[in-house]
């Protein structure tokens, strides 16, 4: 089997292990036993399958697997679970997959998976770990891999995460209307931070990170597919989108980080743009707007824009005014400071980052040096500028940051 | 994010009331602390690493000399405290690493009294940078 045979073997069994899973916890109801045995039946498929071929009905194949393992797991459980072990010898029609299949698969597993996986009783990492793996269909190795930590950590991280979910009883079933909109909006910040842990990671392989954004891309886009009419997933998709096409622009062959204004906009997927603006046109049109689909909207902004200097700050500044009237944000009322500087000039800037100092909330921050240095170098205090790039240089935990901050202050100097 | 830990012992009194100096039933429940710690923290899915360090007696500073060379200097009589042992830890906020930091250095000394160690907390930098 080629190279290309065996990426699209793995892309199948990534793409088949959500709902692999769901029809195993579906029948079984045991969703960290189940998980177990899909992961099993997974790697058994990437092994077997580049040697002997696809089989005919893949997804068959690997509930056919991941049954039979979850029945002999249960089989050979103490006399607690004999009861079910009968139940499911005698339901279980082991010899034809493709009969049974239908009946256990159902489209809305990834969506009922990624609410399990992100529950709010569940820790950020935890609940991160648990959605690569059972719904992304990774490996424990690769996500630690992709979050430089060893296996057994994430292994771990992984057994909490299900422990989290047994004891909190978050059952296998969509959320009902009451609490949907916010376990979707915890469904979406994992694939948010999933999304910008890969992109411009600053440690590790770059090339293994650079897939953590592809997957948070994936997933995403699967939800879309399963709610195309909410504005705000739409909206993240976007966002995403829009982000990611700048990503070979945004840092030069030795890796330093090229801010927005300097990069080579040649280098812009155009075609991944031309989604995001699509997507982000028609979400827009749903109301009441949120957040994502903001940010989606000032993201295309840019990315609209031919050079720099004819970005639409006005419309970038009017944007950040909706969202800061959404949520009180102190990133976004940052981020509103900047297009607010763009627009009227730096002192106007300076003065909303003023009342984000006595907010008190960034305190400590990088980013709030780093904005009020490019401020300052804007509004010509040269030494003013160099000592909060430096202060920025400081707090961030990102080298490749750092190296830009610090070598902002430099160049003011004359190094 | 990522966080080291660093354990800083204090330098005076190492050979004279150092783990070196304590009764055996001391020195093993003061290992049995630090294996443990290390054990929930891999159970808790935050270990990354940690290391234990050979004693200050050894230690020595190194600079390249013109040519390349190591021109080695130390051991240092005159440090008041000496790194001995780190924890690579990634957690999911400041206040736990400062928690598991605290642990730490509630670690048991001779006659179980706890000994207080200081322990240097730092950011590993990991963290995704943002769009400038």
């Amino acid at each position: 089997m080629s190279a290309i045979e065996a990426r699209r073997v793995e892309s199948l069994l990534r793409e088949l292990a959500p709902q692999v899973l769901g029809a195993i916890v579906r029948r079984f109801g045991d969703f960290s036993a189940a998980e177990d045995v899909v992961q099993e039946a997974l790697i058994a498929g990437a092994t077997q399958w580049p040697a002997e071929g696809l089989p005919d009905n893949p997804r068959g194949w690997l509930i056919h697997v991941a049954a039979r393992r979850m029945t002999d797991t249960i089989r050979s459980d103490s006399a607690r679970r004999l009861r079910e072990a009968e139940l499911a010898r005698q339901e279980w029609p082991f010899s034809d997959p493709a009969s049974f299949e239908a009946d256990f698969v159902d489209a809305d597993d990834t969506l009922t998976l990624l609410f399990m996986c992100c529950h709010p009783a569940l820790t950020t990492s935890s609940a991160i770990a648990l959605t690569l793996r059972a719904v992304g269909g990774l490996t424990t190795t690769e996500i630690a891999h992709a979050f430089l930590v060893p296996e057994a950590t994430m292994a771990k991280r992984i057994v909490r995460a299900k422990e989290s979910i047994r004891t909190s009883g978050i059952p296998f079933e969509l959320p009902d209307a009451a609490e949907r909109d916010a376990r979707l909006a915890s469904v979406l910040h994992v694939l948010y931070l999933v999304f910008n842990e890969g992109y411009a990671a600053s440690g590790g392989d770059a090339l293994q990170r650079t897939d953590l954004s592809n997957e948070a891309i994936r997933l995403t886009r699967a939800v879309h597919a399963l709610l195309p009419d909410d504005g705000e997933v739409a909206g993240l998709l976007a966002l995403m989108l829009l982000t990611d096409a700048r990503r070979t622009a945004r840092t030069a062959v030795d890796g330093t980080l090229i801010p927005l204004d300097a990069q080579d906009r040649s280098l812009w997927n155009r075609e991944t743009i031309a989604e995001g603006i699509a997507l982000v046109s028609a979400a827009l049109r749903r109301h009441p707007v949120g957040p994502y689909r903001l940010q989606a909207a000032i993201a295309a902004v840019h990315d609209e824009a031919a050079r720099a200097e004819d970005t639409d700050w006005p419309q970038i500044l009017a944007l950040y005014g909706v969202l800061k009237s959404l949520s009180d944000n102190p990133m976004v009322a940052l981020n509103h400071a900047i297009a607010t500087a763009m627009v009227v000039g730096p002192a106007a800037g300076l003065a909303l980052l003023d009342a984000l100092v006595a907010d008190g909330r960034l305190a400590g921050h990088h980013r709030l040096d780093a904005v009020r240095a490019h401020l300052l170098e804007r509004a010509g205090d040269r030494a003013g500028a160099i000592a909060h790039y430096l202060a920025a240089a400081g707090k961030t935990a990102s080298i490749p940051e750092r190296n830009y901050l610090t070598t902002q202050a430099a160049r003011l100097r004359g190094d | 994010m990522k966080y080291m830990l660093m354990m800083h012992a204090p330098k005076e009194g190492w050979t004279t009331a150092g783990i070196g100096t304590w009764p055996p039933k001391d020195i093993q429940a003061h290992i049995q602390f630090m294996m443990d710690l290390n054990k929930k923290l891999a159970a808790s899915g935050e270990f990354v690493d940690a290391q234990g360090l050979a004693g200050p007696e050894e230690a020595k500073s190194i600079r390249a000399r013109k040519d390349g060379t190591p021109d080695t200097d130390g051991p240092f009589a005159e440090a008041k405290e000496f790194l001995a042992g780190f924890w690579i830890v990634d957690v999911d906020s400041p206040a736990r690493a400062y928690q598991i930091a605290a642990t730490a250095s509630d670690a048991p000394g001779k006659d179980g009294v706890p000994l207080n160690m200081p322990i240097e907390v730092r950011q590993v930098m990991s963290a995704p940078c943002q769009d400038v």
